[in-house]
C-alpha cells in the first residue's frame, strides 16, 4: 500500500469515569484509512468498536474522554478539539454516521422530507426551496419511490428497511469524505438487510466515500469489507485484507469468532461455543485480554501483553503464537476448512 | 415417512385479527406435520406470520379456521380444561428477547417455578427446591442464582433462564421464537449447543421460528418458507438448500450472508417480484412435488419445477 492514507488514529485511549472509577474502554487502538475503501470493525458488545469510531465524530457521552494518542484528519488533529463548535465542522459534513436502530435514530415528530432538508440546510448553507429540492433528489437517490407524497410523511408510516434509507440519505446528504456505519442492518430482515447494503455500497462509489461497518455479522463483513479490524475488550487484536482474516487468521480471538458461527459449523456436532465473558475493563487488564477464555492460552499470555506480529505486510496480529520462540500451533479447522473450500474453488 | 409419529398436526389453519372492515388475514391455508423427536423450523421476514402460527399452536392465539392437532387430539377452538392444562403443560415457548421476557420484579426462583405453582406439580417446597435447582443446573447455571434478579445475569445467561422456565414442565414441545436473535455472536454457539444437548437427552421437539436461513440449516432437520402469510415451501433442510423451487426461497437463500468472502463476491442477489405468479386463471395449490419436498404453485409452475428438479 503505497497510497497515503487520508485518515490516521494512533494510539487511541478512550476513558470513561464511573462512579469515581475510570473504565477503559479503548485501549491504545491505531487504524488507517485509505481513499474510497470499506474498513470494517467486528467484535462483541462491550469491545469498544463502537466508541472508538464514535470518538472521531466527537460523541462520545459526557462521562467518557480521549486521554491519549491522536487522530490526524485533514491536517488537523481531531484528539485535541476542546469545542463543540470545532467539531461541527467535521462531523455531519466531513465524517458522518449511520446508527444501529432506525427507529430511534429519527425524530418521530418531524416530517421525514424536513429532517432530510435540515441536515442539508445545515451543513451546505442552502435554504428553502433550494434544499428542498436537493432533500428530494437525496431521497431518490436512496432508493424512496413517490418522493412527492413520502416527503410530507412521518417516521411512523415508513417500515424498517425504509426508514434506514431515510437515515443513510441524512447521513451522505453532505457527501461526507467518510461515512460509519454502526450496525446499519441487525434490526433488519435479511432480505432488506442485503438491499441496504448493495444501497450503501452504490452510494460509496457514486460519491467516492470510504466506509467503516461496525458489526458483529461476519456473513456482512465478508459480503462489503475490504480491510476488517478484530476488537476485543479496547484493542484491536488483528488486522487485515478480508480474505486474509477469513483463510489466513492468526489470533486465536479471531479463530473462536469463525468457528463459533453457525453457518459454518456441522450438522450434529457441537459449534465451539467461546466460553467465559471479556475482561472487566475497570481493571488493568495483564497479558493477553483473551488468555483467560483461550484454552490454548500460553504461559506468557497471562503475564505479558503481545506486540503486533507481521503476517503479511497488510496482515498483522497481536498474539505470541506468532512470536518465533512460541510452540508450533495450528489453526483450528475451520480456518482451515475455509482455505480448502476456497482452493477447490466452489 | 409414515413410521414416524406426528406431535404436531396443523390443518388449513386461518389466523384473522380483528372483524369486518378491519380484517386482516394473518395466515391462510397453512398445512404442516412435526414429528416426533425433530427440529422443525418456519422462516420468513417480519410480519410473515410466523410467530403466530407457533402462538396459535400453543392456544395463545386463537384460530379462525382449521385445525390443530396434538398427539392426536383436536387442540383449537374450544376444548376441555384439562385438555387445555395438558397443552400448557406440555406445549413451552422461548422467547425471543430475555431483556423482555422475564419479570423484572422476581426472583430467578420465582420465575423458574411459576409454572409448577400454577399446575401443582410438587409436592412440598423442598421438592419445589430441588426441581429449580436440577433446571438451574440442566441449562448450565449455577443453583444459587435462584436468590438473585434477572438484572443481575448477562443476555446469554437471561436467556438460559428462559430456557428453565420452560423446561421445568417436562414438556414434549418447544417453542422457539428466534431464541437467539437477540444474542451477542459470541453467546449465540452457546445456546445453540444447549439446545441441541437437551433435544438429545430429553427427546423433544422444537419448533424453530426464525428469520436467518443459515442458523436454521445448522440447527433444523426440515425447513418451512412462510411469506404474507402462506408457506409456500417446505422441504428437508439440505434438500431445501440444494435445490430451492419457489422464487421466494431462492431469493431468500441469495440474500443470506455466508462468512466467505469469495462466495460473497461471487453472488448473484435474487430480488422476489410477487407479480412472476399469475393465478388470474391457474390456481396454485399446494402439492408434495417429490416425496417430503411440497411446494405451493399452479400446474404451469409446477411443470416447471418438476422439470428443475429432472435436470439437476
Amino acid at each position: 500500500m503505497a497510497r497515503e492514507p487520508i485518515f490516521s488514529a494512533r494510539d487511541v485511549e478512550i476513558e470513561f469515569s464511573l462512579r469515581g472509577s475510570t473504565l477503559k474502554a479503548v485501549r491504545k487502538c491505531s487504524l488507517d484509512l485509505y481513499e474510497g475503501e470499506t474498513l470494517a470493525i467486528v467484535g462483541e458488545s462491550g469491545s469498544g468498536k463502537s466508541v472508538f469510531t464514535k470518538s472521531f465524530l466527537g460523541m462520545l457521552d459526557a462521562n467518557g474522554r480521549i486521554a491519549g494518542g491522536s487522530i490526524m484528519y485533514d491536517g488537523q488533529d481531531l484528539a485535541k478539539f476542546k469545542t463543540e463548535k470545532e467539531w461541527l465542522k467535521i462531523r455531519g459534513k466531513k465524517i458522518s454516521m449511520v446508527m444501529q436502530d432506525p427507529m430511534t435514530s429519527l425524530n418521530p415528530l418531524k416530517k421525514i422530507g424536513m429532517q432530510i432538508q435540515e441536515s442539508i440546510e445545515m451543513n451546505q448553507g442552502v435554504k428553502g426551496e433550494a434544499a428542498k429540492k436537493l432533500a428530494m433528489e437525496m431521497m431518490e437517490k436512496v432508493g424512496i419511490v413517490d418522493v412527492e407524497r413520502r416527503f410530507n410523511q412521518y417516521p411512523h408510516e415508513f417500515s424498517g428497511g425504509m426508514r434506514q434509507r431515510v437515515v443513510i440519505a441524512i447521513a451522505v446528504a453532505c457527501k461526507p469524505q467518510i461515512l460509519i456505519c454502526d450496525e446499519p442492518t441487525t434490526a433488519l430482515d435479511v432480505t432488506i438487510q442485503a438491499q441496504i447494503l448493495g444501497l450503501i455500497r452504490n452510494l460509496q462509489k457514486e460519491l467516492g466515500m470510504t466506509v467503516i461497518y461496525i458489526t458483529h455479522d461476519l456473513g456482512v463483513v465478508a459480503n462489503v469489507a475490504d480491510r476488517v479490524a478484530v476488537m476485543y475488550a479496547g484493542q484491536i487484536v488483528e488486522y487485515g485484507l478480508v480474505n486474509e482474516i477469513f483463510y489466513d487468521a492468526w489470533h486465536p480471538y479471531t479463530w473462536a469468532l469463525l468457528s463459533s458461527l453457525p453457518q459454518l459449523g456441522v450438522k450434529g456436532e457441537e459449534l465451539p461455543a467461546i466460553d467465559g465473558t471479556p475482561p472487566n475493563l475497570l481493571q488493568e487488564v495483564v497479558g493477553d485480554a483473551f488468555a483467560p477464555r483461550n484454552t490454548k492460552a500460553l504461559a506468557i499470555d497471562f503475564v505479558e501483553e503481545p506486540p503486533y506480529f507481521e503476517v503479511s505486510p497488510t496482515h498483522k496480529a497481536k498474539t505470541w503464537y506468532l512470536d518465533p520462540r512460541a510452540p508450533k500451533i495450528e489453526q483450528p479447522h475451520t480456518i482451515q476448512r475455509l482455505r480448502s473450500n476456497t482452493k477447490e474453488g466452489r | 415417512m409414515a413410521e414416524k409419529e406426528k406431535l404436531v398436526e396443523v390443518k388449513n389453519l386461518q389466523i384473522t385479527f380483528g372483524t369486518g372492515r378491519k380484517k386482516f388475514v394473518a395466515v391462510d391455508h397453512v398445512n404442516f406435520d412435526i414429528y416426533k423427536g425433530e427440529t422443525f423450523s418456519l422462516v420468513g421476514e417480519s410480519g410473515s406470520g410466523k410467530t403466530t402460527i407457533g402462538r396459535a399452536i400453543l392456544r395463545i392465539n386463537p384460530v379462525s379456521a382449521g385445525e390443530i392437532y396434538f398427539k392426536g387430539q383436536k387442540i383449537s377452538g374450544k376444548i376441555s380444561k384439562e385438555l387445555d392444562r395438558e397443552v400448557i403443560k406440555n406445549c413451552q415457548m422461548i422467547f425471543q428477547d430475555p431483556q423482555a421476557s422475564l419479570n423484572e420484579r422476581a426472583k430467578v426462583d420465582y420465575i423458574v417455578s411459576e409454572g409448577l405453582i400454577n399446575h401443582h406439580l410438587y409436592k412440598d417446597e423442598d421438592d419445589r427446591k430441588r426441581k429449580v435447582e436440577e433446571a438451574l443446573r440442566e441449562v448450565g447455571l449455577l443453583p444459587e442464582f435462584a436468590s438473585r434478579f434477572p438484572h443481575e445475569f448477562s443476555g446469554g445467561q437471561r436467556q438460559r433462564i428462559g430456557i428453565a422456565r420452560a423446561l421445568i414442565m417436562e414438556p414434549e414441545f418447544v417453542v422457539a421464537d428466534e431464541p437467539i436473535s437477540a444474542l451477542d455472536v459470541s453467546i449465540r454457539a452457546q445456546v445453540l449447543n444447549l439446545l441441541n444437548r437437551l433435544q438429545k437427552s430429553r427427546g423433544l421437539t422444537y419448533l424453530f421460528i426464525a428469520h436467518d436461513l443459515s442458523v436454521v440449516r445448522f440447527i433444523s432437520d426440515r425447513i418451512a418458507v412462510i411469506h404474507k402469510g402462506r408457506i409456500v415451501e417446505l422441504a428437508d433442510s439440505e434438500e431445501l438448500f440444494q435445490h430451492p423451487l419457489h422464487p421466494y426461497t431462492k431469493a431468500l437463500l441469495s440474500a443470506v450472508p455466508i462468512p466467505d468472502p469469495e462466495v460473497e463476491k461471487k453472488k448473484q442477489l435474487l430480488v422476489y417480484d410477487p407479480s412472476v405468479h399469475d393465478y388470474s386463471v391457474d390456481k396454485p395449490q399446494w402439492v408434495e412435488i417429490i416425496p417430503g419436498h411440497y411446494v405451493y404453485g399452479n400446474e404451469r409452475e409446477l411443470d416447471r419445477y418438476r422439470k428443475e428438479i429432472e435436470n439437476k
